[in-house]
């Protein structure tokens, strides 16, 4: 008889906790899973969000698949992807094919590091002496072009090791744009690829980090906090104001400030080589990218993305400056909000 | 009766298996060609043979020359081979005739650790850890003293063609070593003893018995390491520096260069929106599968020549 109550009693604290989960589950929110990709320079700031969202919604899950802005933007508009990251924007042609929005959601900047044994940070070098030096017209350390930039230096009498990526990259893309734009002497273009006439091709980031390291009297580029995690030295480039002016979370910040004007007409602007005393030249936004309209896919989800990248760019810039990303100014995150107002789902807004 | 029709059923059931699989090999090769062949066309109709003889790579202004890296695969390999194909025959027949019984089974453990280490290490060791001592000890002083012959010119990267194929080298010499190393075992016990019964040297003996009866398949060997070095892409993309300047503006086989594989690898991904760039890869994915066909077919040929002499 004892244990006929037990059991009764059992049963129906089991059916009290099916029933309670039964309430509970049915009130929760349908789950949504969002797959997206692309570049890979803003992914582990995109990482770090997505772990952060999730832990605030957990039923809302999203992949970020580093594959490459190029990749990105194809699974997009292939609609494998829900949203893709890139690094470069979409030219008119392709958005008068697809009307896909860019949201500004983190940025970086690019740094002329080098490895000259005994000297640091802070090699003055000017947009000219650059160009000339990626050109393969500058091929000494010694060169007074460079000397005369940089009294008190003792610059050693070695040939120069120009490194650079030999994968396609927006990376490459960023600082040859900036050499187009600032200097006259710069003749090969602007890409994600171009045809270097000098140096070593080193694949990714982390190639031409480690070969720099590597290599005694080179110089390359790279994303700042490459050279920064690896303690590679960087130069203090000239800008337009004629100041020399070393990358930093701020400096790199002022350029976004600088540039927030020119976004407001176009959010694809580059915000390269812009006017402003403080103002690093060489940085560039890199882009959130959804379909202006998402009525392709369920709500829920379109929803769920508008929601996680008006999150980005506002509690998750937060975490942007641990990972040495500089934060977006607020005169940019206004410029993401009225896009994201634009996106919409069966002709409604989603915010 | 019943049980004779059921084992007959049986039968041609397997040997139905034994054909699906054998077709969907032939299948999935014949797909493989078509597909590189339709995606490389719209480069081969705009380029046609600059792709296999221009020397310039510029996807901005739509140019694609392919010879430099066709050339830095070729050359590359050729060198591996040419370093690894004597250094894994003399392991070969230090294993079968001169080796203690005891160490053999040592060797041959390091042999099969040694091939099937990841190409991937192979590239880090490389970048790390060789090119800095190459740089050092061998392409200065060499540069240094005979640099005037355009061959050995400088500066001195570490990452080079030369590197390249010294990582090949170490890479295939394993493969080819392990497989000689089986097939010397091979050679029938009574052949030698009789030639030794003659009065015949260990040399008269590898000379007149082991090398010839075990030629073809050191051919073989030989070809799959040859197969490894064409193919081989992480390992290459590390340490041969990516750079055009090879052949072309310096023959210098301490100079950077490329080859199709490290290529593809560091291009493909980012060219997908690029039609024509996006062809000019698939291209050279073409030639290279060409390339490497022929040479299949070229080996068969040598073999006949070997089995009829």
């Amino acid at each position: 008889m004892v244990n006929m109550k037990y059991l009764i009693i059992g049963i129906a604290v089991l059916a009290i906790i099916a029933g309670g989960y039964f309430i509970i589950s049915s009130q929760q929110v349908v789950p949504v899973t969002i797959t997206s990709g692309g570049a890979t320079f803003p992914y582990p700031i995109v990482s770090k969000w997505i772990s952060e969202y999730n832990k605030r919604y957990p039923h809302i899950q999203i992949s970020y698949q580093p594959v490459g802005s190029g990749a990105g933007i194809s699974n997009l508009l292939a609609k494998t992807f829900d949203f893709a990251g890139s690094d470069a924007p979409l030219t008119d042609e392709q958005l008068a094919k697809d009307p896909v929005i860019h949201i500004p959601w983190t940025m970086g900047g690019v740094v002329v590091s080098y490895n000259i044994p005994g000297i640091g940070s802070g090699l003055k070098l000017t947009p000219d002496v650059i160009a000339k030096i990626f050109q393969g017209n500058i091929t000494k350390w010694n060169d007074p072009e460079i000397t005369s930039l940089n009294p008190g230096i003792n610059l050693p009498d070695r040939e120069i090791v120009v490194v650079r990526r030999s994968d396609s990259s927006g990376t490459t893309y960023v600082f040859t744009s900036y050499l187009k734009l600032a200097s006259k002497l710069w003749v090969l273009g602007s890409g994600t690829t171009i045809r270097w006439p000098v140096g070593l091709g080193a694949p990714g980031n982390p190639g031409v980090a480690s070969t720099l390291i590597q290599t005694p009297y080179s110089i390359g580029y790279l994303e700042f906090f490459y050279a920064h995690n690896n303690s590679i030295p960087y130069a203090a480039i000239k800008n337009r104001d004629g100041e020399f002016i070393l990358p930093s979370l701020q400096t790199l910040s002022n350029a976004a400030k600088a540039g927030a004007a020119l976004l407001s007409k176009d959010v694809r602007s580059a915000i390269l080589n812009l006017p402003g005393k403080d103002v690093y030249p060489i940085a560039a936004f890199t882009y959130a990218l959804v379909y202006r309209d998402l009525s392709y896919m369920d709500i829920n989800k379109a929803r769920a993305i508008v929601n996680f990248i008006w999150w980005a760019i506002h509690e998750g810039q937060n975490y942007s400056e641990a990972l040495l990303y500089p934060k977006l100014p607020s005169e940019v995150v206004k410029i993401g909000e009225s896009l994201l107002k634009q996106v919409t789902h069966q002709g409604r807004s989603l915010i | 009766m019943k049980n004779i029709s059921k084992i007959i059923f049986l039968e041609n059931f397997f040997k139905l298996i034994l054909k699906i699989a054998t077709l969907i090999i032939i299948v999935i090769f014949l797909l493989m060609f078509y597909s590189l062949f339709e995606r490389s066309m719209p480069s081969l109709m705009e380029n046609g043979f600059y792709i296999l003889f221009g020397s310039s790579w510029d996807p901005n202004i739509k140019l694609f020359g392919g010879a430099p890296a066709i050339l830095g695969t070729i050359i590359s390999s050729a060198i591996a081979i040419a370093f690894a194909f004597p250094i894994s025959l003399s392991i070969a027949i230090f294993y079968t005739e001169y080796c203690p019984l005891r160490v053999r089974p040592i060797i041959s453990e390091i042999m099969n650790l040694l091939a099937a280490i990841p190409s991937v290490i192979y590239g880090i060791w490389g970048l790390w850890t060789i090119s800095p001592i190459i740089k050092l000890n061998f392409q200065e002083p060499i540069i240094a003293s005979i640099g005037f012959i355009p061959l050995f010119s400088g500066p001195a990267y570490g990452l080079s063609i030369f590197l390249a194929s010294l990582i090949l080298t170490i890479m295939i010499t394993p493969i080819i070593a392990s497989i000689s190393m089986d097939i010397f075992l091979k050679t029938p016990i009574l052949l030698k003893e009789a030639m030794f019964a003659l009065g015949a040297t260990k040399w008269e003996v590898l000379r007149h018995v082991v090398i010839p009866f075990a030629r073809r398949g050191i051919l073989a060997a030989t070809i799959l390491g040859l197969g490894r070095a064409l193919g081989e892409t992480m390992a290459v993309t590390m340490v041969i520096g990516n750079s055009y300047i090879w052949p072309f503006q310096s023959i210098s086989l301490f100079s950077p260069a490329t080859t199709i594989t490290s290529k593809i690898a560091s291009e493909f991904p980012e060219s997908v929106i690029d039609l024509m760039h996006n062809s000019s890869l698939m291209s050279l994915a073409l030639i290279l599968l060409l390339f490497s066909i022929s040479i299949s077919f070229i080996t068969k040929f040598i073999e006949k020549g070997v089995k009829y002499r």
